[in-house]
C-alpha cells in the first residue's frame, strides 16, 4: 500500500473520530429520540403547575352552589371565569381566597350591549339599566334570571327600539309586523317572533290602492321588486336609509 | 442495587489495609462503574415507563373547534391564558386573543384587538356604519404541516405525537425565524427569556386530562377542545354538525383549529 494512502487513511480516520466526538458533545442527549427535537423538551412543557383548577374541582367542595349553577342559565360559565384562577385555593383553601367580583363593572364585560355580540345574547346598556346599583342586588350570579318578565320589546331590543323611534315608522308598534307569542318574553329562543312573509303585507300601506294617508310613499307592487319580500332590501326599522 | 452498596465498603479499606493502594482502588471502581450505571439507568427508565403509562401521546391527536357565532368578545380566554401560562402582561404578548371584525356598508373591513380583548371592546364601533360585525378568537393553529417547525434552524420547535406544536425553550436560540414564518401571527419572543413562545394547547393541563385554560373559562362554549378523528369526542361532534373552515387554507398548513360560521373576510 502506498505511503500516501496510509497517511490519508489515518487523516480521515482522525477526522471521522473528531466528527463522532463533536457530535457526541454538541448534539443534546435526547435529540432525535422522537423526531428532530429534544424529547426532554416535552417533559419541560408538561412539568408546569396548574393555575386554573377546573370546575370539577370546585364542585367537589361546593356541591350546593355547583348544583344550583349547573341547572341555571350560567351553567356553561365556569366558576373561574368570575372568581379567577383557583388552583391555589384548591390546594390550601384557607390561605388563598378567590375573589368575587361584586362591583357593577364586571358583568357588562359579557352583558354590556355590543353590536358585535351574537343576536339573542342577553345584553343591557350599562348606562341606562338601573344605574349605580350592583348587578347582584337583583340578579343571582349563580342562577341568573331576569327579575321580571320584560314588558316592552325595547327591554331586550333596545338598539332597534332607539333606531325605530327616530324613523318614519316610529308610531308603528313592533307587533304590527312581528307576531309575537307571550312565551317569547320568558323564553326568547323557544318561540321566535315572525317577520312579514309577503309583498302584500307592506302593500297594506305602500301599495298603489292602499287605504292609507296620502303622504306615505307608494310603489306598484306588480312591478317593484316582485321576487323579494320588502325587508330584504329596505330596513324597516329605519326605512329612510338606503 | 447490591453493587451500589458493595462499592462504598471498598472505599474505607485502603485506609485500614495498606495492601490496597490507590491504583488498585481506582481499577476496582472502574470495573464496578458499568454495573452501577446500569442499575441507575434501569431504575431511571422504569420511572420513565411509569410516567408514560399514565399518558400515552400516541393515543391522542388534539385539535380545537371555534364557533364564531358564539363568541361574545369578553376576552376571558385571553385573560385566562395569560394567567395560566405566565404570559407577560404587556399588550403585545398573546398566546390567544380576540379580534373584532367590523365590515362597513362600503365593504371596508376593520379589525381591532385592543389588549387582546382582555378589557373588553370599546363602543361605538364605526362612524361609517356597520354592515356586519363579529368577534373571532385566534390562537396557534397547531398546523399538521407547520411552517414554524420547518424553519427552525436548531430543532427547538416541534410537533409532538399528539399533534401539538411546542417550543423547547431551553434549546431555542431566539433567532425569530419561526415568528416570521407563522402565517397566523401566533408567536412572539418572550421579553425575559429571549426565546420564542406560543400557545401549547395548555399541554401541561391536557396531559392531566384537563381542558386548556381558554376552553375552561369560555362562558359560551365557543371553544371546543378534543380529539381529531376520534369517534366520540366533543370536537368530532362539533365538526359533524357544523360546516368547518380553517384560516388561510391556501397555504396548505393544515391547521387543527377548526372554525364554524367563519365570515369570508376573516384572514
Amino acid at each position: 500500500m502506498p505511503r500516501q494512502v496510509t497517511t490519508l487513511a489515518i487523516f480521515f480516520l482522525i477526522l471521522g473520530g473528531l466528527l463522532v466526538l463533536a457530535r457526541h458533545y454538541f448534539v443534546p442527549k435526547s435529540f432525535g429520540e422522537l423526531g428532530h427535537y429534544r424529547a426532554e423538551a416535552i417533559q419541560a412543557n408538561t412539568d408546569r403547575p396548574l393555575v386554573y383548577a377546573g370546575r370539577e374541582v370546585c364542585a367537589a367542595c361546593h356541591p350546593e352552589i355547583a348544583e344550583m349553577h349547573g341547572q341555571a342559565h350560567h351553567k356553561t360559565v365556569a366558576c373561574e371565569v368570575c372568581h379567577g384562577a383557583a388552583a391555589a385555593h384548591a390546594e390550601s383553601p384557607t390561605e388563598f381566597k378567590p375573589p368575587a367580583p361584586r362591583q357593577r363593572g364586571y358583568c357588562p364585560l359579557c352583558h354590556g350591549y355590543d353590536p358585535s355580540r351574537p343576536t339573542g345574547f342577553p345584553q343591557i346598556d350599562p348606562i341606562m339599566h338601573n344605574p349605580v346599583q350592583p348587578c347582584i342586588t337583583c340578579h343571582n350570579p349563580h342562577a341568573p334570571v331576569p327579575p321580571q318578565v320584560p314588558r316592552e320589546c325595547s327591554a331586550c331590543h333596545g338598539e332597534i327600539a332607539r333606531t325605530k323611534s327616530i324613523s318614519k315608522h316610529a308610531a308603528i308598534p313592533c307587533t304590527r309586523c312581528h307576531e309575537t307569542q307571550e312565551k317569547h318574553k320568558a323564553e326568547p329562543l323557544l318561540s321566535t317572533p315572525t317577520k312579514p312573509t309577503t309583498h302584500d303585507f307592506c302593500g297594506q300601506c305602500h301599495g298603489l290602492e292602499a287605504n292609507a294617508p296620502s303622504e306615505i310613499p307608494r310603489v306598484d307592487l306588480a312591478s317593484h321588486g316582485e321576487r323579494y319580500v320588502c325587508w330584504q332590501c329596505h330596513y324597516s326599522h329605519l326605512p329612510e336609509v338606503q | 442495587m447490591n453493587t451500589e452498596q458493595s462499592a462504598p465498603p471498598d472505599a474505607p479499606e485502603p485506609v485500614a489495609d495498606a495492601s490496597l493502594d490507590r491504583r488498585e482502588f481506582l481499577a476496582k471502581c472502574l470495573a464496578a462503574s458499568p454495573l452501577v450505571l446500569t442499575v441507575i439507568g434501569v431504575a431511571r427508565s422504569e420511572a420513565q415507563n411509569e410516567k408514560e403509562k399514565s399518558y400515552n401521546p400516541q393515543e391522542h391527536y388534539y385539535g380545537m373547534g371555534v364557533d364564531v357565532s358564539k363568541c361574545i368578545g369578553c376576552g376571558r380566554c385571553a385573560e385566562a391564558c395569560k394567567t395560566e401560562n405566565n404570559v407577560p402582561r404587556e399588550p403585545f404578548y398573546f398566546r390567544t386573543w380576540v379580534e373584532r371584525y367590523v365590515i362597513t356598508p362600503q365593504g371596508e373591513t376593520m379589525v381591532s384587538s385592543p389588549n387582546g380583548g382582555i378589557e373588553g371592546f370599546p363602543s361605538p364601533v364605526s362612524e361609517k356604519g356597520i354592515l356586519r360585525t363579529f368577534f373571532v378568537p385566534k390562537l396557534c393553529n397547531h398546523c399538521a404541516n407547520p411552517p414554524c417547525v420547518q424553519v427552525c434552524p436548531v430543532g427547538a420547535t416541534f410537533i409532538t405525537q399528539d399533534g401539538v406544536v411546542l417550543v423547547d425553550k431551553d434549546y431555542c436560540i431566539g433567532c425569530r425565524y419561526c415568528i416570521q414564518a407563522c402565517p397566523y401571527g401566533a408567536r412572539f419572543l418572550h421579553p425575559e427569556t429571549g426565546t420564542a413562545e406560543k400557545c401549547t394547547f395548555c399541554y401541561h393541563r391536557v396531559v392531566q386530562g384537563k381542558a386548556p385554560a381558554c376552553v375552561e373559562v369560555c362562558p359560551t362554549g365557543a371553544r371546543i377542545f378534543g380529539e381529531v378523528g376520534a369517534r366520540s369526542s366533543p370536537l368530532n361532534r362539533f365538526m359533524r354538525f357544523n360546516e368547518i373552515q380553517v384560516l388561510k387554507p391556501n397555504l396548505n398548513t393544515e391547521p387543527k383549529v377548526y372554525y364554524a360560521r367563519l365570515d369570508g373576510e376573516v384572514r
